[in-house]
């Protein structure tokens, strides 16, 4: 079965050459939710942009391969990289009230990508509109549809976001962070929303979170990532069980956890520090990117 | 047992609600706290938890009189400060200091971090011999002396937080109010600055008032809870015993909402 996802031995730089992702490889069966899971600095969120094309122009990719159901996105021209992109993937972002345009109303803004993109007709492209709010339960269609994103709370304008990601029934959506910003009853609700709709369209998701409590409920597998590295890899079940890296299990150690709360906010180890600095040492030490994919993909 | 730092009671504070100012004329007033009571005890760290609009943010610039409360009365260390004009308050303001959320917008861009942790001791009369004390405040925080020199882009997120926690603690004062002090940071640096906050908490006696979104980061912290919702106190007690017998449903709704990192299939489906 051709994976939904499959990145392969992914590096980039910045433009003063500094390494920001490292040899990177992981794959997104379809139907499957995988968490991406790391501090800041360590490269999810980036690895989620290389995906949806839209890494910032000082990132350049160097070495490696993205494929999305086996179309490998570096070997396409522009134009029709964009073309697949738009087909297969979609984005719920950390915060809908910067991704949603403040002077728009809400639902001309679900509608764009199905008519501009995909080439939907407008009433078709509102039906679906509507069927999809209504299965991220919000009652009144009309109501938001005609709101401003500033008239919705954040809840519901992330409900927003999760229905028109996945109005267009795509293949793969990257959720970026996507409860960072709410609280926590709102999260779990948004949580819930996200694993009934994944598995009832069958979506596969790159879940990219900092926070191990989400990845613990949301996927079934998971990458650790650290300053653009994969630390570690492995089923959700299998890594809480019996996580295999020292960082995986100094993170464990410092998430708060209100059932054990001695266990809990232990400060990261210098020697866990240490031995992965001495392991991104080793990866960088003699890596030269073989240039042979074509220029200016991301 | 001692007389607790704070006594609050009846605490209520309205703002104008500037979506509802007409072109002309004041703004009408929104009630953010609808009569609180409560007591801070000394030498002990207060969790305030409530979710955002909860007014747990309002509650805590009350207590230090950043905002004065429209009704009842708030007194610190036995002094009524309801509504004490702003040049009595100024000698109190050494008591009384405070650890901001982002300290990248705490912390002035332009001047070195020796110099911001120097003002607070400056105005308080302790200019002399000025960098030992600021040596001593960094020290204290875990940061080098030569810190001092550099600048808030200089310094990543949680030494940042440390020059934070360093300013409010200069001056060793009786209380601080921490309001979401490590919602911005990892959990790795989370865990670091509140191992320290917890350490000098217990070693220079301080009461704190730690408002946060979180109840796991409250449960290891902090002695007494306070659970705020609209304006309200909806459950207040010591933690133990609130962990371990949530009497509001709210409380309840709050802890069954935090993901574990385990794994736990019904979670999702559950409330």
């Amino acid at each position: 079965m051709t994976a939904c996802l499959d990145i392969s031995n992914l590096s980039a730089t910045l433009s003063n050459g500094q390494r920001v992702l490292r040899s990177v490889s992981l794959s997104v069966e379809p139907g499957e939710v995988r968490a991406l899971v790391g501090e800041s600095g360590a490269g999810k969120s980036m690895i989620g942009k290389a995906v949806l094309g839209v890494l910032p122009p000082s990132v350049k990719i160097v070495e490696g391969s993205i494929r999305l159901e086996g179309a490998d996105l570096g070997a396409l021209s522009a134009k029709e990289r964009r073309r697949v992109i738009g087909a297969k993937t979609a984005l719920i972002p950390q915060d809908p009230l910067t991704a949603l345009n403040p002077s728009r109303r809400v639902g001309p803004q679900m509608t764009d990508r199905l008519v501009h993109i995909l080439g939907w007709a407008a009433d078709r492209a509102d039906k679906r509109v509507r069927q999809l709010l209504d299965e991220v339960h919000i009652r009144e269609p009309d109501r938001v549809m005609r709101a401003y994103p500033h008239e919705l709370s954040g809840g519901m304008r992330q409900r927003v976001l999760i229905a028109a990601a996945f109005a267009a029934e795509p293949r793969l959506i990257v959720a970026d962070e996507p409860t960072t910003a709410l609280d926590v009853t709102v999260q779990k609700q948004i949580l819930r929303l996200i694993a009934q709709l994944q598995k009832e369209h069958g979506t596969a998701i790159l879940f990219v979170t900092h926070d191990l409590g989400v990845v613990a409920k949301i996927s079934q597998k998971v990458t650790v990532l650290y300053a653009g590295k994969v630390v570690e890899e492995a089923d959700t079940a299998a890594l809480f069980a019996d996580p295999q890296h020292a960082y995986t299990r100094a993170l464990m150690a410092a998430t708060p956890k209100y059932t054990d709360p001695l266990a809990s906010l232990m400060p990261v180890d210098e020697a866990v520090l240490a031995g992965l600095a001495a392991e991104i040492a080793i990866a960088d030490h003699d890596w030269r990117p073989s240039l042979d994919r074509k220029s200016g993909h991301g | 047992m001692a007389e607790p730092l704070f006594k609050v009671s009846g605490l209520k504070v309205a703002l104008p609600d500037m979506t509802r100012k007409p072109l002309v004329g004041r703004a009408p007033l929104v009630e953010i706290l609808k009569g609180l009571d409560f007591e801070l005890p000394r030498r002990s760290v207060t969790g305030i938890v409530g979710e955002s609009g909860s007014g747990k943010s309002t509650l805590g610039r009350a207590l230090v009189r950043l905002i004065e409360p429209s009704a009842g009365s708030v007194s610190f260390d036995g002094r009524d400060i309801t509504h004490l004009p702003d040049v009595e308050l100024r000698p109190l303001r050494r008591n009384l200091q405070m650890i901001f959320q982002d300290p990248m917008s705490s912390l002035n861009p332009r001047r070195t971090i020796g110099a911001i942790i120097a003002a607070p001791l400056k105005q308080n009369g302790l200019g002399d011999n000025i960098g030992a004390r600021v040596a001593e405040a960094l020290k204290r925080v875990g940061l080098p002396e030569h810190f001092a020199k550099r600048y808030r882009h200089e310094l990543s997120g949680g030494q940042r937080q440390r020059v934070g926690i360093a300013r409010a603690l200069a001056l060793s004062p009786d209380f601080v109010l921490a309001d979401e002090i490590v919602s911005g940071l990892d959990v790795s640096t989370q865990a670091q600055i509140l191992t320290l906050l917890e350490k000098l908490a217990d070693e220079m006696g301080l009461t704190v008032a730690f408002i946060s979104h979180d109840l796991s980061v409250i449960r290891r912290l902090c002695r007494q809870v306070i659970v705020m919702r609209n304006g309200e106190i909806v459950e207040q007690g010591p933690t133990d015993a609130l962990f371990a017998d949530p009497k509001h449903a709210y409380t309840r709704d709050l802890i069954a909402a935090i993901p574990l990192p385990e794994i736990d299939g019904d979670w999702l489906k559950a409330g």
